[in-house]
Formats: C-alpha cells, sequence, structure tokens
C-alpha cells in the first residue's frame, strides 16, 4: 500500500472511516485497518487530535514560545533536559533547535501570566536551562495547515458561472 | 420605447438559454445548500504562478502583448506538448494563445465553417459547440454517444452521421460532463473514418491532464496523419487551476491558427498580460502541481463513484475530468425532477444531465471539486434523498 498516501490523507483528515480511506486508495478495507494499526503500534500514528481555533470560543487560553538555551549534559546531551521540561502538562511542544538558541517550547495556559509565572518557576529554575525568552502568540493565522484567521478563511465563491 | 426585439440580430435571438438556469435559480434562493455543481477546481492557482502575475504586474508589465501570445510562452507551451503528449508544434506559426480554452473554441468554428457546412457534435458534451456552429452559419449535427459504450465515440456513430456536407467533428474528450475518455485505440478508429471522408477536427482537451485511468492522455494528433486535419484546444484552467485568469490555446496547422489569429485579434487583440506571465510560469515549473491536484481528484473520484454506486445510482468509472454522471433512471424521475427534488428536500445541487444535450436525459452531473468532507455529507444527503423516494 502506498504508505505515504494514507498517512497524508490520516493527516488531513483523521476522521476517515476505514472504508472510506479503502475506496480512496483503491485498497481492501481490512488492509487498510491492519495498516493503521501497525503504524500506531511502531509509533509512525502518535495520536488523532481536533485542530481547534480556541479564539472562537469563550475558553480563555494563551500559548507562548518559549526559546531555552541550555548546556548540554556529559552524555546525556540535551535528551535529559528535553525530558524535564517535556513533562509538565502545560508544555505542548519541544524541539531541538539549530542556530541561536537550543530548545523551542510552546507552553499553554489560561492566561498570559500563568505562563510567565510558569516559565519563571519551572522552566527557568530547571539545572543546565542558561536562558529563557518568551514570545506570546497573540492570534494565529494558519496552525496545523489550516487557515484560521478571518479575512483569509477559505470562502467558495464558485458558481456564478452557468456555462462551465 | 425602441423595440429591441426586432431591432437585434436574430440569430443570437434565437440561441437557447442554458438549461441549467432554471436549476440554478432555484438554487439560488435556498440556503444550506450542498453544492456538487460546480466546472471549476476548488484548488487555487498555486502560489508559484500566482506570484509571477503579481510580479509581472510591480514591474509595470501591463501593455498588450504580440497578437498570438508571447514567444516565450508560446515556446513552453509547445514544450509541455511535447513533454506530455509527443506532439510537436511550432511557437512561431502554429499555437495561438486565447482567452480561455472557450475562445479557442469560438475561433475554431467561425474559422472553418461556412454556411451550410455540417458539424459534428458528440453528446452529451459542453454547452457551447452548438450556439457557435449556428452563429457561423453551420449546421450542428448531434451524435448521441451511449452509457454502454462508456459514453465513447465510436466510428459507427460517427460514420453513420456523414453526409457529403460535413466538415468538422468536435471531439470533447476527456469529457464534460460524462467524464469519458477516448484510448488510443478508440480515437485510431475514429481517425480512419476522418481521413476515408476528408473531415476537420476539433479536440477539445482543455481535461486531459486529469485522466485517471491506466492509460495515460493521448492527444488526436498524436496519432499518425491526424495533426495536419486537427485543432487542438487546451488551457490553463482545469490543469493549473487557474479558470479566473482565463488562458488557453490552440495548436494546429499554420493556415488554420493563421485564419484564427485574424479574428482573435480584432476580438480580443491579445489575452491578459499579467496571465501570460503566470502561464509561462505554469508551462515551466507547473508540472508538479498538476500531478498533486490529480492525485486528489482521482481519490475523491474513487470515494463519489464507490458512494454512488452503493446507494443504487448506477454509474460507469468515469477516467477523466472532474465529473461523474450517473444514472437516475432507476428513480423513475427524470434528471430534472430528480435534480429538484434533491435540491428541495435535502439541499445538495447537480446538474441535470439533459443541460449537456438531448440523450443526457436519465442522468445527473456530478462534480467531485469538492473537499472530501464536503463529498461525504452531500453523498449522505443523496442516501437520505433516495430512501424518501
Amino acid at each position: 500500500m502506498a504508505m505515504e498516501q494514507l498517512l497524508e490523507l490520516l493527516q488531513d483528515q483523521a476522521d476517515l472511516t476505514p472504508a472510506q480511506l479503502a475506496v480512496m486508495l483503491g485498497e481492501k478495507e481490512e488492509d487498510v485497518v491492519k495498516a493503521v494499526k501497525r503504524y500506531e503500534k511502531e509509533g509512525v500514528i502518535k495520536g488523532y487530535h481536533a485542530l481547534i481555533n480556541w479564539e472562537r470560543t469563550e475558553v480563555p487560553r494563551a500559548t507562548a514560545l518559549i526559546e531555552l538555551r541550555v548546556s548540554p549534559q556529559k552524555d546525556t546531551g540535551f535528551d535529559e533536559i528535553a525530558g524535564r521540561v517535556m513533562n509538565f502538562p502545560e508544555v505542548e511542544s519541544v524541539y531541538l533547535m539549530s542556530g541561536g538558541y537550543d530548545l523551542a517550547v510552546t507552553v499553554t495556559g489560561k492566561t498570559m501570566s500563568d505562563i510567565a509565572m510558569f516559565v519563571s518557576k519551572r522552566l527557568a529554575t530547571i539545572d543546565g536551562v542558561l536562558s529563557t525568552a518568551t514570545h506570546f502568540v497573540l492570534t494565529k493565522y494558519k496552525d496545523g495547515g489550516v487557515i484560521f484567521a478571518g479575512d483569509y478563511e477559505e470562502i467558495d465563491e464558485r458558481g456564478s458561472n452557468l456555462c462551465d | 420605447m425602441i423595440d429591441y426585439e426586432n431591432l437585434v440580430n436574430r440569430n443570437v435571438k434565437r440561441i437557447k438559454p442554458s438549461g441549467i438556469r432554471k436549476f440554478f435559480d432555484i438554487a439560488n434562493e435556498m440556503d444550506d445548500v450542498i453544492s456538487l455543481s460546480v466546472g471549476e477546481p476548488d484548488f487555487h492557482t498555486p502560489w508559484h504562478i500566482r506570484e509571477e502575475g503579481i510580479q509581472s504586474l510591480e514591474k509595470g508589465r501591463t501593455s498588450y502583448t504580440p497578437n498570438r501570445g508571447f514567444l516565450k510562452l508560446r515556446a513552453e507551451i509547445s514544450n509541455f506538448l511535447e513533454r506530455h503528449y509527443t506532439v510537436k508544434y511550432d511557437p512561431e506559426s502554429e499555437i495561438l494563445v486565447t482567452v480561455g480554452g472557450s475562445e479557442a473554441i469560438d475561433l475554431c468554428i467561425r474559422s472553418l465553417v461556412n454556411p451550410g457546412d455540417e458539424v459534428l457534435i458528440p453528446e452529451p458534451s459542453f454547452v457551447c459547440y452548438v450556439p457557435i456552429t449556428e452563429m457561423a452559419g453551420g449546421v450542428p449535427v448531434i451524435i448521441e454517444t451511449k452509457a454502454e459504450n462508456k459514453f465513447r465515440l465510436t466510428a459507427q456513430e460517427l460514420e453513420e452521421k456523414i453526409t457529403d456536407k460535413t466538415k468538422l467533428l468536435v471531439l470533447p474528450y476527456p469529457n464534460n460532463p460524462t467524464g469519458a475518455v477516448m484510448r488510443r485505440e478508440d480515437l485510431e478508429a475514429v481517425a480512419q473514418v476522418v481521413e476515408r471522408h476528408n473531415l476537420l477536427v476539433l479536440s477539445d482537451e482543455i481535461y486531459a491532464s486529469l485522466t485517471y485511468g491506466a492509460e495515460p492522455h493521448t492527444a488526436f494528433s498524436a496519432i499518425p496523419g491526424m495533426q495536419e486535419r486537427t485543432i487542438l484546444v487546451n488551457g490553463f484552467s482545469k490543469s493549473h487551476a487557474m479558470t479566473g485568469w482565463r488562458m488557453g490555446y490552440a495548436a494546429g496547422p499554420k493556415e488554420i491558427i493563421g485564419l484564427m489569429t485574424k479574428l482573435h485579434q480584432f476580438a480580443i487583440m491579445s489575452a491578459p498580460t499579467m496571465s501570460q506571465y503566470a502561464a509561462i510560469e505554469a508551462m515551466k515549473n507547473g508540472d508538479d502541481d498538476i500531478e498533486y491536484m490529480k492525485k486528489q481528484y482521482d481519490m475523491r473520484r474513487r470515494l463519489i463513484v464507490d458512494g454512488l454506486n452503493s446507494m443504487g445510482l448506477k454509474c460507469f468509472e468515469p477516467e477523466g475530468a472532474f465529473y461523474v454522471f450517473p444514472s437516475v433512471r432507476s428513480t423513475g424521475l427524470t434528471s430534472m425532477e430528480f435534480c429538484e427534488r434533491l435540491i428541495r428536500s435535502q439541499r445538495v445541487a447537480v446538474v441535470p444531465g439533459d443541460a449537456f444535450g438531448a440523450c443526457g436525459e436519465g442522468f445527473v452531473r456530478i462534480s467531485y471539486c469538492y473537499s472530501t468532507k464536503h463529498i461525504i455529507e452531500a453523498l449522505e444527503r443523496m442516501e437520505a434523498f433516495l430512501k424518501e423516494l
């Protein structure tokens, strides 16, 4: 089976049923089910979640990108510190970066001050963290490949031409 | 009060309005309609192509171009045709850049048809060939293609309609609205008849890039002996999701392209300049975009064909364009009744098949230029509709 295509389809729209996936890929349903199970087991597929535009809800929510400069540990390098950082449920993602800093950490909380407190109390104090720089997200124009910002959202303007 | 009715051109007045209109009037007055009716891509023009258009404006490239279009663009079109369909055209004299494929069709028919000449038009097909032929004083002769032949044109059907007045055959494949394609062997059979009766061929290959079956698209001019008899029409609207740019072209014998250019230069002068810049980029670096979009359409095509068949609306597997053309005869309704009741009851818009010729009666055109999510919802609603009947 075209693995890349199955994964791409799921990445775009995880709620497709195995039957629908099978038809679209020209495969048997049971083969799709098997492949998905295998990807899940192998850790290729790590989970399924909805892409939510929290700005459209009443729920208070703030996000920040934190740049961490850390001193790598003997033997473990960045892994140990990354491990400590990612254990916090407030932390949404942790990336090891090339360039001016080492770890890029996205943190979510109810308010910006919650996040500021979390950074100063929890992240900055970890052994080996040399410095932090907190950048608050003001608005999300695009996330997970989908456009969020109102003015740019997809509007279907087709259908005015009567002879296409 | 001026009596316009008696002042205007009688032939234009006589042209029948598109059969789709009545149906769209209903659709327009309703909310929450989920449409499977449009005939243009849901993709936006790929960004690198749009950028070239924008950049041409920023640089102030706002003059006319040569009547035939930029030579650079014609050269890229020539490369594209050779690369994809192994047909060779001289950019200097055998290619004309037009305002969409539609202009090329209009120019071609007007350049070839004398009053009384018969033009063979397979149906169901795109709605423009008949009125343009009539406006040129020609006589449209309809060939009704059949579902049992997968809506392909057979040599026999063609042969039966030929008279000593027959001038031109229109070959609208891959086909709107049926999604039918002509395989190489089908084209070869048609070519024999064309040769024997000394016909010219307008091959409308606007959907050529969207061919899904095992066999890639064959240009009619790639059949030996046919290039000198064929005016190939293609464009950027469907292949590169560029409908609004109005970019098409015709390729054919220099004598005919020369005549078409004469008409084009008086009516149009030259195709839009910024669109031509964008089109150069599309021809040079757009093959990956075509592949990507084709792959997406192909998956939706399977989904919708499977969905329709399993709810009992029989459709043959379309191998081209982005339409399916299921039969609705099992419901006992006419195409128009089916469409009207479907939209009133479940608010799904599809197009009655008879809008594309009388022989489209009993079928509906369903477009899959929509997201998977949209298609799945529409299919669910259609299934609910069938259960109500």
